[in-house]
């Protein structure tokens, strides 16, 4: 167990590295100057210049890419060429509202997808499962920005219950911060929670097709007893594996929502970052993210363990 | 049961009344579209930094007020001598920096003396061009001397890369802001807003807001929504023409249709065969139905222009007549350039709305005459480096928002439109170096004709200011003389 943990940390590390280099070589590529792009049209060469001697723009490619390598593993990454704030900075305030919001719509299409794959997958080919499939297609089916601008005028517009968008800041207190995040967290949970619902249900309908199910009926227990002791379990792995994807896709691939809504989140700060060509930027969140999905990768394997004790021996 | 119910439903009252009790009227919340990327007008040419600090922060000598007139600001008076190159002028006195740092001749000759020094990274440094030296007479007088007269030295003393800032502070401005305006910097969240405060110590007419939050707002949607939801309760400029009729039948608000310095042109590669022939960019020009394009583009909002001028400049012609649409003209005049039989072409596109739906328009009516211009979508950085920087283009449309601008078809390098008329360049010699108004008025309208029979770019239209803003608020600027946001007399 250790052993396997130990490599799969070199891997992640050495997928790290590889990213690095990726990741600033792909940006280098692409056109665009960002000392030109701050100072616009009118700016005269020496003043652009000027700035991109400010930026570090000048050196070689080589040496800047070693510099920001070195300063990643001081923990250091560097300053945002359009803020010109740290970009360590920059992250962590977009993660204090881009990481709650995940976890709070992971949550929530969590709680609505088991039961709802349990209730469809034990009533399989009644009305009430068809209809309720039916219902989660259309969920897969909706495009997200779409449901939350009809969340935005039902609930802030009409209503005016929820703002229409912003986040106020957790300095605000904690209420006005999670009120501001309810409505982008079901926008984004249902979509993900009808994808998991039938994944859940499919997943399920495997497991109790199994012999060691009907010996359990045979055994006399009730069908609750199997569905929760026996079936569920077993039908945990393809759902934990979703569940990794979304968290992944749930902390940075928010953008639409993030500007339906209008939240200072991480997706928006990677899109303006690449618009303004601020690569520094774009380079830290990738890492971040790279190193998130890594991590999350590992949790993963490591729950499948946990859910299925004959992986534990493999090893 | 019943308990809960109620205690359900009082909650829901107490939390419906917390969301719809109105801020206090001193506040107001204010959407923007753009993100600036930092706060200090003397290091960035974006236009959102402006909207945020000119007026509000930080005030130069001079400043341009909401006709686009020069006012007096940090100078309460000036005089300039006979031969025009020198402008001698007299400071407010007791003017205090937010930092409590008093304000007087050396902050003045530092803030010049650092806009024009070779290592400067102001995005305009060609407004400080003429200048030859900076003097301090004492503490409250400064005399500016020029190489040349210039008729719009003051009016370039006015703009928001030409403020004064304290050689204490001017480092920092560009995350804290410290000007001598009537509000102060507040606090800025990244992503998401900034917010200012009344300047409680200023040393002109207070302002009447308490507090203005100034909050990001970028999809048109999410803008609409904002606005009917009561969370922003202005948006001067809005981002969303096909909702604006929505809000003019909706008595809780007021729309305002103002008028900007944004001429929008399709932009021509002068010196690319085929057009560096007249008679093919006069062709382009007359294939283009500007109206056509104003209602499909701009949903009928914007002024058609047939030079590079403002219409609401006091010195404007009307030359739309002169590349009037005219499809039988412009394929004739094809045939007369030896491409009767027309070709093909590419036309960059930038992101805005008013490039993107006008382009496919353009394209269309071009077709008409024989032009195949396939459309390549470009971002502002590919934009900037392909058309602007490399002029790896063949058409391109942009709307060019500075004010007083029409000297960029007279650059000694070109610019991009790659047009070199030595003519025309000594005409915009002439009206920088005259400040007699009548005279000038007649340069300003000979240099348009040049331009609109030159046709070095297919003149489109004036960009709108399409203002939304609850039917309470008042003060806000109707027009767009620069792009910004004064709020100093906003209640």
């Amino acid at each position: 167990m250790l052993s396997y943990f130990a490599k799969r940390t070199m891997i992640g590390i050495l997928t790290l590295l590889a990213a690095s280099i990726i990741v600033f070589a792909v940006l280098e590529v692409v056109p665009g100057d960002p000392a030109r792009l701050m100072l616009g049209m009118n700016a005269t060469d020496d003043a652009v210049r000027a700035l991109q001697e400010q930026m570090g723009l000048n050196q070689p490619l080589l040496l800047r890419y070693l510099s920001w390598l070195g300063g990643l593993l001081g923990g250091d990454l560097g300053r945002s060429y359009t803020y010109s704030v740290p970009v360590f900075d920059l992250i962590t305030e977009r993660v204090a509202v881009s990481l709650p919001l995940a976890l709070a719509s992971l949550a929530m299409s969590t709680l609505i997808a088991i039961p709802v794959g349990m209730f469809t997958a034990s009533n399989r080919g009644k009305l009430s499962d068809t209809a309720t499939m039916g219902i989660a297609q259309i969920g897969v089916a909706i495009p997200s920005f779409w449901f939350a601008l009809l969340l935005v005028y039902v609930f802030a517009v009409t209503l005016r219950l929820l703002p229409a968008g912003g986040f106020p800041g957790w300095n605000a207190g904690l209420g006005a911060g999670l009120k501001s995040l309810i409505l982008p967290s079901i926008a984004l949970a249902l979509p993900q929670a009808a994808i998991l619902a039938r994944i859940t249900r499919s997943a399920l309908l495997d497991v109790l097709g199994e012999d060691y199910i009907r010996t359990a009926r045979a055994k006399g227990l009730s069908k609750r007893q199997i569905l929760y002791r026996h079936a569920l379990r077993n039908a945990l792995i393809p759902v934990l594996t979703i569940l990794g994807l979304q968290f992944a896709f749930l902390l940075a691939g928010t953008i639409i929502i993030e500007n339906v809504f209008y939240l200072p989140g991480l997706g928006r700060l990677v899109f303006q970052a690449i618009t303004q060509r601020d690569l520094i930027v774009v380079e830290g969140v990738v890492m971040l993210l790279v190193a998130t999905v890594i991590i999350v990768n590992l949790l993963v394997d490591l729950s499948y363990a946990i859910v299925d004790p004959r992986l534990r021996s493999q090893q | 049961m019943k308990f809960w119910k109620l205690a359900l439903a009082s909650a829901a009252i107490a939390w419906l009344s917390s969301t719809v009790s109105l801020a206090a009227k001193t506040a107001l919340v204010l959407g923007i579209v753009l993100e600036p990327p930092h706060l200090d007008p003397t290091a960035g040419a974006a236009a959102a930094i402006d909207e945020i600090v000119y007026a509000n922060i930080f005030e130069g000598l001079t400043r341009i007020g909401p006709k686009g007139d020069v006012l007096p600001a940090l100078a309460e008076s000036w005089t300039k001598s006979d031969d025009g190159k020198v402008y001698t002028f007299k400071l407010h006195r007791d003017v205090k920096f937010h930092d409590g740092t008093s304000f007087g001749a050396d902050d003045v000759k530092f803030s010049l003396d650092r806009a024009r020094d070779g290592k400067s990274t102001n995005a305009q440094k060609g407004l400080f061009a003429a200048i030859d030296k900076v003097e301090i007479v004492d503490p409250l007088t400064v005399k500016v001397s020029l190489k040349q007269p210039s008729g719009d030295f003051l009016y370039n003393m006015g703009w928001g890369d030409a403020v004064i800032v304290a050689p204490e502070s001017a480092e920092l401005n560009k995350q804290t802001p410290i000007g001598t305006g009537p509000f102060r910097f507040d606090s800025w969240a990244k992503g998401s807003q900034i917010v200012i405060a009344k300047n409680p110590v200023y040393w002109g007419t207070p302002a009447l807001l308490d507090k203005a939050t100034f909050r990001v707002i970028p999809d048109p949607a999410a803008a609409t929504a904002a606005l009917l939801a009561g969370d922003v309760q202005a948006f001067p400029v809005f981002p969303s023409y096909e909702t604006i009729p929505q809000f003019q039948a909706d008595p809780r608000f007021k729309v305002v249709i103002g008028t900007t310095e944004g001429e929008t042109v399709l932009g021509m590669n002068n010196k690319k065969p085929p057009f560096d022939n007249l008679k093919v960019r006069q062709a382009i020009a007359h294939a283009i139905d500007r109206k056509t394009l104003i209602d499909g583009a701009m949903f009928g909002l914007g002024t058609p222009i047939g030079s590079f001028f403002p219409p609401h400049h006091p010195s404007y012609v009307d030359l739309t007549s002169e590349t009037n649409y005219d499809p039988q003209l412009a394929k004739k005049l094809l045939a007369e350039a030896g491409h009767a039989d027309g070709f093909k072409t590419t036309l960059k596109l930038p992101p805005p709305t008013y490039a993107r739906r006008g382009g496919e328009i353009i394209a269309a009516e071009l077709r008409e005459i024989g032009i195949e211009a396939e459309i390549i979508p470009v971002e502002w950085a590919q934009w900037l480096d392909q058309v602007f920087k490399n002029r790896d283009y063949d058409l391109t449309i942009v709307s060019h928002t500075e004010p007083n601008d029409l000297n960029i078809f007279a650059r000694d390098d070109d610019y991009y439109f790659n047009y070199d008329n030595l003519a025309f360049k000594e005409l915009v010699k002439q009206i920088d170096a005259v400040s007699d108004g009548s005279k000038r008025t007649e340069l300003y309208k000979q240099a348009q004709k040049v331009l609109a029979n030159d046709v070095p770019a297919a003149f489109l239209f004036q960009l709108p200011k399409t203002g939304i803003w609850d039917a309470k608020v008042e003060g806000l600027w109707e027009n767009g003389p620069i792009q910004a946001n004064d709020l100093t007399a906003v209640k």
